[in-house]
């Protein structure tokens, strides 16, 4: 069995006219899923070489953690880090909710909940990095 | 009236369900998915933290030190061992559903030989990990 193919396949409006493709956002929810897994791969790995160098020197202490941020480098990779995860998780998460919770109303509800709060999550994280970094 | 709610009961709870993960025989392919999907929901729940460390970071050293304080309990250094050790799982299944996508080692036998890889190098990895981090500690 050869399951190969492209992604302009997938893409075609010739796809869409035949009625193959996904029905609504899915091609999309399914390339960006990709996307930031493979720029979660390199990220992550800076951020667990950053984390057991943190935590070698002084045990992670308040002021080897803000010497880290005050670096312009450390600070810009933590926050493509932290924009690529967050999208991913909430790409992730959405398909658990969409899987496991069936009432349409419920389902929305933790939809737009699941929206709000990455969102909130990613813009505290990423200004607490910018506040590091600036002041 | 009692069989009214069997009518209604019949309608809703006692429809029969197909098998689920109760029934199945436990396989790689399996095991491999189900755990990716649990990696995945710890590693949103660890994430909290590092916004938790971030923020308090942020805030001054009096927020950071009760971070610092939980991070470094016994309770907080098994949580943090166990978010690397589904972080780096979830990595290694990610990379393999990337390497399934391009429609390589879609087979059984690739399923197997991938899952062993891939328990080996998690647990590897993160015992490595923290006996680095412990013995420079």
């Amino acid at each position: 069995m050869k399951l190969k193919w492209n992604y302009s396949d997938l893409n075609h409006p010739m796809a869409r006219a035949k009625g193959l493709g996904s029905a609504h956002g899915g091609l999309h929810h399914w390339n960006a899923q990709r996307l930031t897994a493979i720029t979660n791969i390199p990220l992550f790995l800076w951020a667990l070489w950053s984390g057991m160098t943190l935590a070698a020197a002084n045990g992670a202490d308040y002021e080897t953690v803000q010497a880290f941020f005050a670096q312009p480098c450390n600070a810009i990779l933590m926050i493509l880090f932290l924009i690529s995860v967050f999208y991913h998780m909430k790409l992730g998460l959405q398909v658990v909710i969409e899987d496991y919770i069936h009432g349409n109303g419920l389902k929305i509800i933790c939809l737009i909940a699941l929206n709000a709060l990455s969102i909130a999550l990613a813009v505290l994280s990423i200004f607490s990095v910018a506040k590091m970094a600036f002041f | 009236m009692a069989q009214n709610q069997t009518q209604t009961l019949s309608k809703t709870a006692m429809r029969p369900l197909s098998p689920h993960i109760q029934i199945w025989k436990w396989s790689m392919n399996m095991a491999l998915s189900i755990l990716h999907r649990t990696s995945g929901i710890a590693n949103s729940i660890g994430l909290c933290v590092l916004v938790w460390m971030l923020a308090a970071a942020a805030m001054g050293l009096e927020s950071y030190d009760v971070f610092h304080g939980f991070i470094t309990s016994k309770v907080g250094q098994v949580l943090l061992f166990g978010w690397t050790g589904s972080l780096i799982f979830h990595m290694l299944t990610g990379i393999r559903h990337l390497i399934m996508d391009s429609g390589k080692m879609i087979t059984i036998a690739g399923a197997e030989r991938a899952g062993m890889v891939i328990f080996i190098l998690s647990i590897t990895l993160t015992l490595a990990l923290w006996g680095c981090v412990k013995f420079f500690d």
